[in-house]
């Protein structure tokens, strides 16, 4: 791997340095219908670190990630992305701002290829117009050619490259897990969301897992913000860690302090309301 | 400004000086539009039970008429053909569970709705071979449907009722009734109801899938048999029909694709709506003939207002 | 044995992204061309091109039109036959107003005007999926053909309520009208297929054809990658419509020389959906074999099957009942690919292709 290469790092001068802040989120509150999904919560992100969103089922950490790239809109509070802030955006346009996500149950295309599901990662940065697409040879062909050139880095940097022109939809989870990180990862993004990147994972996935997302986040300075389950997994990964029971905050801070706050062991051990 | 007088003006004007005029097209629409409402209950009992879109239910109105019309010239006593009819719509049900969804169970929905576009294919395609494509009058006396009509004196005119209309009416409402009873209070209901909520967990109390598929593709072939009787009633059996069973499809947007009470009510919205906008807007501005596209636009503005129906649920979408 | 790729390498990714990464494909397909432009009209007689090549074709195309947008973009589709015949009414209504263009120009403009129509009724798919859209579409073909008979200016106030094709010339050449050779039609209709089934080839395995792949297969997925749902779902409303415009176009000035508004009826839309899902979906080598099967298989039925009924039993079919039978057939047929091989004719040939790849030796 090549961490000087010229397309993959441009990306990181977006002028905020490490350390400071990329992502506020501020006093969100969601709900459905009466259901309160999230209540009143805030927390930051610093640029290139890794954060860890745990807590139990149900607890709000899904449609946490949900309101953070527009998908759910929620009815109180604002999020503030490398310093812009906003109510409600579409996901196409948190996107643009470059945010990148993967999906707790695999959302790939499941009618195309390794290739061309992390080609659609890349989606946002080609421009050819409709008729030099239709034309196809000359600029188009160039660009495709010149994009398919940082998807192969990726899928080099994956270890899939046995499986670049298979069907998606006939892997095995594990590798459609890592096939959905380099989709995400084709995109550049600034800030990575990552909803349960190993869950259903053995061992030793789970080992290459994160073995991926450390290298993500030291090579190309990603900040990357994931849900996890696996504790074990989040205390190795996580920078700092928030905890979620019942759609509220109940903890947040390093993940050795978290794990001796009372109210987190209450929320695990499960000690009545 | 004349448009706006056309639009906005005349057509009221004219809906008060002839009330009786008014009252005959409102009468009408009612009873075409619980027609519709029929074909489109139809739909709903399978797309509740198997999440299929049964999109040969209108040719199914069709192919119950033609066979019982089919079967009564044969010789066989009007009744008797009826009980004929009910055995053959028991069949198709078997025939059409066994040999395409049993097979296509777990496709995706589309391919299932393009296999209901097959069947609608070879019955109709079928239905002519063996019995003809050529119009036929329905055994309207021989199954002792009223035919006169009653008149009704109104602001100086007269508005007429079919009796057969009324008999459609009354008998369209005690179908709906009954399949209400059999939902509510037989055990087999009860399964159907399990199943429309949760194929998995229907299936882990014990309940057969393949039999509850048959129950509603028999149900709906009722459905379709009674609707085939009362409009041929009307006019005669023959395959134009099928584009009129087409009306269903507006009309299950506008009551949203689960819910019976909502088909009634998109049923009448069409059946009414369709035949006034005709009346009083279609022939004085658009030169008439209206009717073919009126409840098809009309679902297509009100999907853009409202896409979840009249009575559906809003959809979370969950990732 | 001969199809063999061995010791072909690819060097670039260009050469890897090729349409025809084995070399013997892409010398097939010119040797395919070359068959379609020299022997066909050659060898092929007025019967053969009036009949069965030139409606294959602009059917292919339409299936080609249909296919981008429920093969590729997951959008049904019911109106197809509505949209071929904006495509015909505005070639018609241009070609009057100016008889001295060149009328393939007309013929590719038409589709303009089914793009900007297909558009317009393929809006509400924002807001709807599925089978919601079988109803909107449903409601551009009756709206459609409902206009079709009820605006004369259309039909140019004719008494028969019929388009009738003029004689028109491109490049010299009369290709429209009575005195229209065979072989000149013939060949207008195959090259505007050609180079319209490569331009579609293009665009669907550029940036804009993954798009519309992405908002099929998983349209959430799709938008936070970052394609906007509004411009893929009614860029391929258009293009789709585009191409069944042409198609329209084509079927009328070309093949038919008259039409009135029942060839453009809702059973036209089936039939082009019919040869996708037989074809294959997702699939132009699909379409264009789906075509020939749906279109040809009838006729072939339609003219043998009587006859051979009369030998082999005492009664007679007329040759209606025998396309009944064949309705029957292709209904029949529609379910069982569906059950069988929901990716139709075009998986079965790429499976075909596989064997023969490793054949003598499979292992």
């Amino acid at each position: 791997m090549n961490a000087h290469d010229p397309h993959l790092s441009t990306k990181f001068d977006d002028g905020i340095a490490p350390g400071e802040e990329l992502l506020h989120v501020d006093n969100i509150s969601l709900s459905f219908g009466g259901v309160k999904a999230i209540t009143d919560i805030s927390f930051n992100v610093l640029k290139g670190e890794i954060r860890a969103i745990i807590g139990p089922n149900g607890a709000g950490k899904t449609s946490m990630l949900n309101v953070i790239n527009g998908f759910y809109h929620p009815q109180e509070g604002s999020i503030t992305f490398r310093g812009e802030k906003r109510t409600k955006m579409k996901p196409y346009e948190a996107a643009t701002s470059g945010i990148s996500r993967t999906f707790q149950n695999v959302a790939l295309f499941a009618g195309m290829s390794t290739l061309d599901n992390i080609m659609a990662g890349r989606t946002l940065k080609m421009h050819k117009n409709f008729f030099w697409q239709m034309w196809r040879h000359g600029p188009a062909l160039q660009e495709e050619i010149e994009h398919r050139k940082v998807v192969e880095e990726i899928i080099e940097f994956l270890e899939i490259e046995a499986i670049r022109k298979e069907p998606v939809g006939t892997l095995p989870y594990g590798l459609q897990k890592r096939v959905e990180l380099g989709r995400a990862l084709a995109a550049e993004p600034d800030l990575l969301l990552l909803d349960e990147p190993m869950a259903g994972m053995n061992l030793e996935e789970k080992e290459d897992m994160s073995r991926f997302i450390i290298d993500v986040n030291q090579q190309y300075g990603t900040t990357i913000a994931l849900i996890e389950h696996d504790m074990g997994v989040v205390m190795d990964l996580a920078d700092r860690v928030i905890v979620l029971d019942y759609g509220k905050k109940i903890g947040d801070g390093l993940p050795e302090d978290v794990q001796a706050n009372q109210d987190v062991i209450d929320a695990y051990l499960g000690v009545s309301h | 400004m004349e448009l706006f007088k056309l639009i906005f003006i005349e057509p009221f004007e004219v809906m008060a000086a002839l009330p009786d005029l008014l009252l005959q097209t409102l009468w009408e629409g009612f009873v075409s539009g619980i027609l519709y409402s029929l074909i489109a209950l139809g739909f709903v009992l399978i797309f509740k039970a198997s999440g299929v879109f049964n999109f040969a239910q209108g040719i199914m109105v069709v192919f119950a008429a033609l066979t019982l019309v089919g079967i009564h010239a044969m010789g066989v006593p009007p009744f008797l053909a009826l009980i004929l009819t009910l055995g053959v719509m028991a069949l198709l049900a078997l025939t059409v569970v066994k040999l395409v969804m049993k097979p296509l169970v777990n496709q995706p929905d589309i391919i299932l709705f393009m296999s209901t576009i097959g069947i609608t294919f070879i019955l109709i395609a079928g239905g002519q071979l063996i019995f003809g494509g050529e119009p036929k009058a329905m055994i309207t006396t021989e199954l002792g449907l009223p035919t006169g009509s009653s008149d009704w004196e109104v602001g100086g005119g007269i508005v007429i009722f079919q009796h057969i209309d009324i008999a459609a009416a009354v008998i369209a409402a005690l179908l709906i009734a009954g399949l209400a009873l059999f939902f509510n209070k037989t055990k087999t209901g009860r399964a159907l109801r399990a199943v429309a909520d949760d194929h998995q967990a229907a299936l882990s109390v014990g309940i057969s899938l393949e039999y509850i598929w048959v129950v509603v593709w028999f149900a709906a072939g009722v459905v379709a048999l009674t609707a085939g009787i009362l409009w041929a009633a009307k006019s005669d059996v023959s395959f134009a029909l099928q584009v009129v069973a087409l009306k269903a499809l507006p009309v299950l947007v506008l009551g949203g694709f689960t819910s019976i009470p909502g088909a009634i009510v998109g049923g009448l919205i069409i059946g009414i709506g369709e035949k006034l906008f005709d009346l009083y807007w279609g022939v004085p501005i658009l030169g008439g003939s209206t009717e073919s596209w009126f409840a098809f636009i009309i679902a297509l503005l009100f999907l853009l207002y409202r896409p979840e129906g009249l009575f559906g649920e809003k959809h979370i979408e969950r990732i | 044995m001969f199809y063999r790729e061995a010791g072909q390498y690819k060097t670039s990714y260009e050469a890897d992204s090729a349409k025809f990464p084995i070399r013997q494909d892409k010398w097939f397909i010119w040797f395919y061309l070359a068959i379609a432009f020299i022997a066909i009209p050659y060898f092929g007689g007025q019967f053969f091109l009036d009949a069965i090549m030139i409606p294959f074709l602009v059917f292919a195309l339409a299936a080609v039109g249909l296919n981008i947008l429920t093969g590729y973009t997951g959008q049904i589709s019911l109106g197809t036959g509505a949209f071929m015949g904006v495509g015909a009414y505005a070639c018609y209504k241009m070609t009057l107003a100016f008889p001295d263009v060149n009328i393939i120009v007309f013929i590719i403009a038409s589709g303009i005007f089914s793009a900007i129509i297909g558009a317009f009724f393929g809006l509400p798919s924002l807001r709807i999926k599925g089978f919601y859209l079988v109803v909107t579409t449903l409601a551009a073909q009756f709206f459609l053909e409902w206009a079709f008979i009820r605006i004369p200016w259309l039909y140019n106030y004719n008494p028969s309520g019929a388009i009738e094709v003029p004689q028109r010339e491109a490049f010299g050449v009369i290709v429209t009208g009575a005195s229209a050779s065979s072989e000149v039609r013939y060949l207008v209709v195959l090259s505007v297929v050609v180079i319209m089934t490569w331009f579609a080839s293009n665009i669907i395995s550029g940036r804009i054809g993954r798009s519309w792949m992405m908002i099929r297969d998983m349209d959430i997925a799709a938008e936070l990658m970052g394609v906007r749902p509004l411009y893929a779902k009614l860029s391929a409303f258009a293009v789709s419509s585009f191409y069944c415009g042409v198609a329209g176009a084509l079927m009328v000035f070309i093949w038919q020389g008259a039409a009135e508004v029942e060839v453009f009826d809702y059973n036209r839309s089936f039939q082009i959906l019919f040869m996708i899902i037989l074809g294959g979906l997702g699939s132009l080598l699909g379409c264009f074999l789906g075509a020939a099967v749906i279109f040809i298989f009838p006729i072939i039925i339609h003219n043998i099957l009587p006859p051979i009924w009369a030998i082999i039993t005492p009664w007679t079919m007329s040759s209606s009942q025998a396309d009944l039978v064949a309705a029957v057939m292709i209904g029949v047929l529609i379910v069982t690919f569906l059950i069988m091989e929901p990716h139709g004719l075009a998986r079965l040939w790429a499976i075909m292709k596989q064997k023969l790849r490793v054949w003598p030796f499979p292992y």
